[in-house]
């Protein structure tokens, strides 16, 4: 017999809510970079509107787990889906936040002409958003092992955005005049590698709620 | 001071009723040990084997061994000596009803033969202040009964009644079930303080409290000690799947 059938409604729930978010984030890298490839201004605008309703739904999840930590004194695994759950709905609020700055740097962009600088965008803008689709995935599948294959592309976004910072700082002294295109793909770059920073984050607590360990900073502190 | 206990092979029976089997732990001295599980699972006749009450019923017996200390309880010692060594708190406060506070404190040491005055009078002062209760009945010792304290007083005092033996084991069987939140954590406030003395081992059906209370927790399901490990392990992430269920509310 199954027991607890109002918490077991409210988990599911707070994952469908998330899930919501989730979308809504995603959307929000997805039509910057195709403003970014478009130049597409309309696309800024509906990346910008779309903003409040990410806070908040952010505001509603965050509630929700508050209700069910107060109301459910959860144990265990659900305890650790729920803490999850928090941390993950705080890096799908920034992943959103980073369509805004990516369409911010977009809308500027457009006032200048549109030149090939050496920084492949859709390339790190598609490694990253497949990096925060997979962590989704295994959020979805409750799969650590999933999980674990993202965070090791985040060392391939991290380099691309590391290639890119040089390629551009080296365009910036060879042509002044390419500065502000220049500058502005460079903070997309950044933005970029944020967004998988938010997956690996994401990643990171899937394995947390799946397993109960604590995978975060592992790599970083094993290299001292 | 507390002392360690050693249970290796302990089986109960009440009649043909296998209520214990094979429960094998080490609890550490001057600490608290949680005790969980569902009603009937066998952790109240566990408590009950340490200070061989389990026993007092004529159709009850256990095997194995629990070890004190050095001390081996079914071999080395008699019942009466053990429950001397060891407290215990029920789940229902119950004071001798006809006895002043004065009187219950002390009946424990009365009827190990103490009558020196002075003595009583010092252990009662020192086990109402252990229990937290002095400052609330010292003007009404001799002249209030025990009963007509209130229930959370009433476990306090029977508490104090317990260590005023100076016994290095405590057991409690769900003593704050009975009482209300205020009543409840100043008993938990009186297990994290009086666990510097003694053992203490407490069965509750109260997770958070098991888990507010103690530094290791069991987990016991159809006579069998399923798992024992931190509390801290067990409330975040127990190695069995039938100890996750039970504590999120999954069973059945």
């Amino acid at each position: 017999m199954a027991t607890r059938i109002k918490f077991q409604q409210n988990l599911d729930e707070l994952k469908e809510r998330l899930l919501v978010m989730a979308g809504m984030a995603e959307q929000a890298i997805q039509r910057s970079i195709e403003a970014y490839n478009t130049r597409d201004m309309n696309l800024c605008e509906l990346v910008f509107r779309s903003e409040p309703a990410i806070n908040r739904l952010e505001r509603e999840i965050d509630q929700l787990a508050l209700d069910l930590l107060a109301m459910e004194q959860p144990m265990a695994v659900d305890l650790r889906f729920i803490l999850s759950v928090i941390r993950i709905n705080a890096d799908l609020e920034r992943v959103g936040d980073q369509g805004v700055n990516i369409a911010v740097r977009v809308r500027e962009m457009g006032a200048f002409a549109n030149i090939d600088l050496p920084v492949d965008i859709p390339k790190l803008a598609s490694l990253s958003s497949a990096m925060i689709r997979r962590a989704l995935q295994a959020f979805i599948e409750a799969d650590a092992e999933m999980a674990e294959t993202v965070l090791k592309l985040d060392d391939q976004v991290d380099e691309m955005n590391d290639a890119a910072f040089h390629a551009l700082s080296s365009l910036i002294k060879e042509k002044p005049d390419l500065t502000p295109q220049s500058l502005n793909a460079l903070i997309i770059s950044r933005n970029l590698e944020r967004v998988g920073d938010h997956a690996t984050n994401i990643a990171e607590d899937v394995i947390f709620w799946v397993r109960g360990a604590d995978v975060r900073h592992y790599s970083s502190s094993a290299q001292g | 001071m507390g002392v360690g206990i050693l249970v290796e092979h302990l089986n109960a029976w009440y009649g043909t009723t296998h209520t214990l089997q094979d429960i094998n732990l080490h609890i550490p001295a001057n600490h608290a040990t949680a005790l969980i599980g569902p009603s009937g699972c066998g952790k109240s006749t566990f408590v009950r084997c340490l200070n061989r009450m389990h026993e007092t019923n004529p159709i009850a017996r256990a095997e194995g061994t629990v070890k004190m200390g050095d001390v081996d309880i079914y071999k080395d010692a008699s019942p009466v000596e053990i429950r001397r060594r060891v407290g215990m708190v029920f789940q229902r406060p119950n004071p001798f009803p006809t006895m002043s506070i004065y009187d219950n404190v002390i009946s424990g040491l009365k009827l190990n033969g103490f009558r020196n005055r002075r003595v009583l009078d010092e252990t009662v002062e020192r086990s109402l202040k252990s229990a937290a209760l002095w400052d609330e009945v010292k003007d009404d010792l001799k002249k209030k009964s025990g009963a007509s304290l209130s229930g959370g007083q009433q476990q306090r005092m029977c508490i104090a009644r317990a260590i005023a033996v100076d016994p290095e084991v405590l057991l409690m069987d769900e003593p704050a079930s009975a009482l209300d939140p205020v009543s409840t954590s100043k008993i938990e406030d009186l297990i994290f303080q009086l666990k510097s003395q003694y053992t203490i081992v407490i069965v509750t059906h109260n997770m958070q409290q098991a888990a507010r209370v103690a530094e290791n927790t069991g987990f016991f399901l159809n006579g069998k000690m399923v798992e024992f490990d931190s509390t801290h392990k067990i409330f975040t992430n127990p190695s069995d799947k039938r100890t996750e269920d039970y504590i999120t509310g999954r069973f059945g």
